[in-house]
C-alpha cells in the first residue's frame, strides 16, 4: 500500500539545514494499522506530510498503491489526496462556518460526484461515526469527541484506501479518546489501511505494528499479536 | 463547482461583514466616481445620429475678417451670414437635401382659447428638408414641403411638450396658433426627439432640448423685424445701416446630406464657386476656406467634449485604481487570515486551481456588490451635477447601457484586484497551516 525507500527531507532556513527525514524507509501493507511513535522533533509529522503528499521530499522514492508518486505535479497530488487518502488531524481541522454536512462534503465536492451520490456517502459516513442526527450542527456546537468523529466521517466519506491520522486523540479526554480509537479499529477492520502518528505508547499498542522514529529515521519495529493474526488470516484467505 | 464557489463566497462575506463592507465601499466609491464621470462623458461624446452621421455635413464659409481668422489657427466661422444661408438655400443643386436655419424666440398662444396661457418658447426657423434630414419622428401630421417654403406658408410644427401645453396632447394638426403676432397653422407634432448633443446648432446650449416650434425660414424672413433671433450672433465688423440681415454677422446654420464622397466633392466645388462669385462682388476677402464637416467632425471642431472632461475622466479612473489597491490589501489580509481553511481544503484534495477559482469567485461577488453600491453613488453624483450645472441637466443621467457597463467594470475591477491575493492564498503550504490550526 505504502512503500517509502530512503526518503530524505531537508528544511532549509538561511544558513541552517534541518534533516527531518534521513534515508527513511517504511512499507505498510494493505489493511494494516500502523502506529508511528517517537519523541517531539523525531520527524513524525514530516513523515505524515510526505506520506499524505502534502509536502515534497528531496531524495528517495515513494510508491503509494503501486504508483510512484515521487515526482507528481500539484494537480495529480491533489487528485490522489482526494481519492485515495483520508486525513484525521489532532486539531480536527473542521471549517468553522460550515455545518457538519458541509464539512463532510468538502472532499466529495472536489471528487466531482453528483449531489445524490454525495448525500448518500455523507449520510453513510456520519451514521458510521454515530452523528447521523447532527448534520446541521456547526462544529462549535459539538464536543471535542464529536468534532473528531466528524473529521473521521469526512476522511471516510470518499472511501479512501488509506487513512493518515496525526495524534487523533491528542485533544480529547480519555473517554472520548477511547471511543475514537475504537472507531478507528472498526474502520480498519472494514479494510482501510491506517497509519497513525502518536507519542502515546498506550495508543500505539492498539495498532498492529509500531514504528519508532528518532532523528528522521526508523529505529525500531514492534509487531503485536493482532498484526500476526491479521497476517495469518490474510494468508489463509489467499490460500482459500 | 461555480454554484458551490458562490455559496462559499456568500458565507465568507457574511463571516466578516465589516471587512466585506469596507471592500464593497472601496470598490463602490471607485465605481461611483468613475461612472459619474463616464456617464457625462459618454453622453457628451456620443454620436447623436449614428445611422447617418457620416452623411450629414455642416457647412462653413470663411466670410470672416480679412485680417484675422474666426478661430485660430485658420478656422472659418461656425455659422453663416443670413444672406449666405438664403443664397445657398436658393442655389443648392436639386436632389441635395439641405436645411438652412436660425433660432427664433416667440410667444405662442392658442387662438380662441382664453384659458390657455401664452407660452414663451424657443423656436427654429428652417427649411422643409430639416425633418427628413435629421429623421425627426412625428406624433401627428408631418413637416411642410418645399412649396410651403417657396410660398412662405404660415405653418408650424410643434414639439410634443408644447402641444401638450397648448392643446392638452390632442392632435392639433389643422388648428391655429398665434405666434409673434402671426397666425400659424399646425401641420405636425413632433414625437419625443432630443439628439444629444443638439448637434445641428452648437452655438447656444449644446445640451439643451430641441426647440418647441419649427416654422419656415421664409416666414421668419417675412416677419424678421418683429421676431427676435434666439441664438449666438457673431460679427467681425459692425452691421450696416440695412441691419443684421444684410451684415457679415453670422447667426444661421446650414446642413446638407451628401450620400458619398463624390457628392461631397461636388458640393464642395459648388460652395467654392459660390464664394468665388462673392469674392468678385467684394466679399470673402480671406483665402478660400470653405468646409464640409460630418457630424462627428463637427462635434470635435466645436469641442463639445472639453479637455477638462477628459482629464476628469482620467482622474476618476486613477481614483478607481487607488480604491482597488486598497482592496488588494484588504483581500490579502482576509484571505491569508483563513489560510487554515485553505490548508484543510488542499489536504482534502483541492488543487491550487480550485482554490484560486474559489477566491476569485468571492472577489467577483464583491465586485458585483461594489458595482451596485457604485451605481447608487453614481446616481447621487449625477443628481449633484444636475443640481449644480444647469447645462448638464440632460447629459448627467444613467441609462441601461451605462448600468451594465458599471456592473461589468465593477466585476472586472474586483477580479483584477483579487488576482494577486487569490494567487497568494492558492500557493500556501497546507502542511504549515494544518499543524497550527
Amino acid at each position: 500500500m505504502l512503500k517509502m525507500t530512503d526518503v530524505g527531507k531537508v528544511y532549509r532556513a538561511d544558513m541552517v539545514q534541518t534533516h527531518a527525514l534521513r534515508d527513511f524507509s517504511l512499507t505498510v501493507e494493505e489493511g494494516e494499522f500502523v502506529a508511528v511513535t517517537g519523541p517531539s522533533g523525531s520527524g513524525k509529522t514530516t513523515f505524515l506530510n510526505v506520506a499524505g503528499l502534502l509536502e515534497a521530499f528531496d531524495s528517495g522514492t515513494y510508491e503509494l498503491d503501486g504508483q510512484d508518486v515521487s515526482r507528481l505535479g500539484d494537480d495529480a497530488r491533489s487528485r490522489i489526496r482526494n481519492e485515495k487518502i483520508g486525513f484525521i488531524f489532532q486539531g480536527f481541522n473542521l471549517i468553522p462556518d460550515l455545518d457538519v454536512f458541509d464539512n463532510v462534503e468538502v472532499p466529495l465536492r472536489y471528487r466531482g460526484w453528483d449531489r445524490a451520490r454525495r448525500e448518500r456517502a455523507i449520510r453513510e459516513s456520519l451514521e458510521l461515526v454515530g452523528l447521523g442526527s447532527r448534520m446541521k450542527h456547526l462544529p462549535s456546537q459539538l464536543s471535542g469527541g464529536q468534532q473528531q468523529r466528524v473529521a473521521i466521517a469526512r476522511a471516510l466519506a470518499g472511501s479512501p484506501r488509506f487513512l493518515l491520522a496525526d495524534e487523533p486523540t491528542g485533544n480529547l479526554d480519555s473517554v472520548m479518546a477511547r471511543q475514537v480509537l475504537e472507531l478507528l479499529e472498526q474502520i480498519n477492520a472494514l479494510g482501510t489501511t491506517i497509519v497513525m502518528v502518536t507519542h502515546d505508547p498506550e495508543l500505539a499498542r492498539r495498532a498492529h505494528r509500531n514504528v519508532h522514529m528518532l532523528d528522521g529515521q526508523v529505529t525500531d519495529f514492534t509487531e503485536f499479536d493482532s498484526a500476526l493474526r491479521m497476517r495469518e488470516e490474510r494468508i489463509a484467505a489467499m490460500g482459500a | 463547482m461555480f454554484s458551490y464557489y458562490l455559496k462559499l463566497a456568500a458565507r465568507s462575506l457574511g463571516r466578516t461583514p465589516a471587512v466585506s463592507a469596507l471592500m464593497v465601499l472601496a470598490i463602490g466609491l471607485g465605481i461611483g466616481v468613475c461612472m459619474t464621470m463616464l456617464s457625462v462623458y459618454a453622453l457628451m461624446s456620443g454620436d447623436p445620429i449614428p445611422h447617418k452621421s457620416d452623411r450629414l455635413y455642416a457647412v462653413q464659409l470663411d466670410s470672416w475678417d480679412p485680417n484675422q481668422p474666426a478661430f485660430e489657427p485658420d478656422e472659418p466661422p461656425r455659422q453663416l451670414t443670413w444672406r449666405d444661408s438664403m443664397a445657398l438655400a436658393e442655389r443648392t443643386p436639386p436632389g441635395v437635401p439641405f436645411a438652412a436655419m436660425a433660432g427664433v424666440g416667440l410667444t405662442f398662444e392658442v387662438r380662441d382659447a382664453r384659458d390657455v396661457r401664452p407660452e414663451i418658447v424657443s423656436g427654429r426657423a428652417t427649411t422643409a428638408d430639416f425633418f427628413s434630414l435629421f429623421d425627426v419622428p412625428f406624433l401627428y401630421g408631418a413637416g411642410w414641403d418645399r412649396l410651403a417654403d417657396a410660398d412662405a406658408a404660415h405653418v408650424v410644427v410643434l414639439s410634443r411638450e408644447l402641444n401638450d401645453k397648448l392643446f392638452g396632447g390632442e392632435d392639433s394638426t389643422g388648428r391655429s396658433v398665434e405666434a409673434g403676432g402671426q397666425v400659424l397653422r399646425v401641420v405636425g407634432v413632433i414625437d419625443d426627439w432630443s439628439p444629444t448633443p443638439r448637434f445641428y446648432d452648437l452655438n447656444s446650449g449644446v445640451f439643451d432640448q430641441t426647440e418647441d416650434a419649427f416654422m419656415p425660414l421664409a416666414v421668419f424672413d417675412r416677419h424678421r423685424e418683429d421676431w427676435g433671433i434666439n441664438g449666438s450672433i457673431n460679427c467681425w465688423e459692425p452691421p450696416p445701416a440695412e441691419g443684421l440681415f444684410a451684415s457679415e454677422c453670422v447667426f444661421t446654420q446650414f446642413w446638407v446630406e451628401l450620400p458619398d464622397e463624390a457628392a461631397r466633392r461636388d458640393y464642395q466645388a459648388f460652395l467654392d464657386a459660390y464664394v468665388q462669385e462673392q469674392k468678385r462682388l467684394g466679399r470673402f476677402q480671406r483665402p478660400l476656406n470653405n468646409r464640409l464637416s460630418d457630424v462627428n467632425d463637427w462635434l470635435e471642431i466645436n469641442e463639445v467634449v472639453a479637455d477638462d472632461n477628459r482629464v476628469l475622466l482620467g482622474l476618476s479612473f486613477m481614483f478607481l485604481g487607488v480604491c482597488l489597491l486598497n482592496m488588494v490589501g484588504l483581500l490579502l489580509a482576509k484571505f491569508l487570515g483563513r489560510a487554515g481553511d485553505v490548508g484543510v481544503r488542499r489536504a482534502l484534495g483541492a488543487s491550487r486551481a480550485e482554490v484560486f477559482k474559489q477566491h476569485l469567485t468571492e472577489v467577483g461577488l464583491l465586485g458585483a456588490a461594489g458595482g451596485v453600491a457604485g451605481l447608487a453613488l453614481a446616481w447621487g453624483g449625477l443628481a449633484g451635477i444636475r443640481a449644480l450645472y444647469e447645462d448638464y441637466e440632460r447629459v448627467a443621467h444613467l441609462n441601461l447601457e451605462l448600468v451594465l457597463v458599471a456592473l461589468g467594470l465593477a466585476v472586472v475591477a474586483g477580479l483584477a484586484a483579487g488576482i494577486y491575493p487569490a494567487w497568494r492564498i492558492c500557493r500556501i503550504a497546507p502542511a504549515v497551516y494544518l499543524k497550527t490550526q
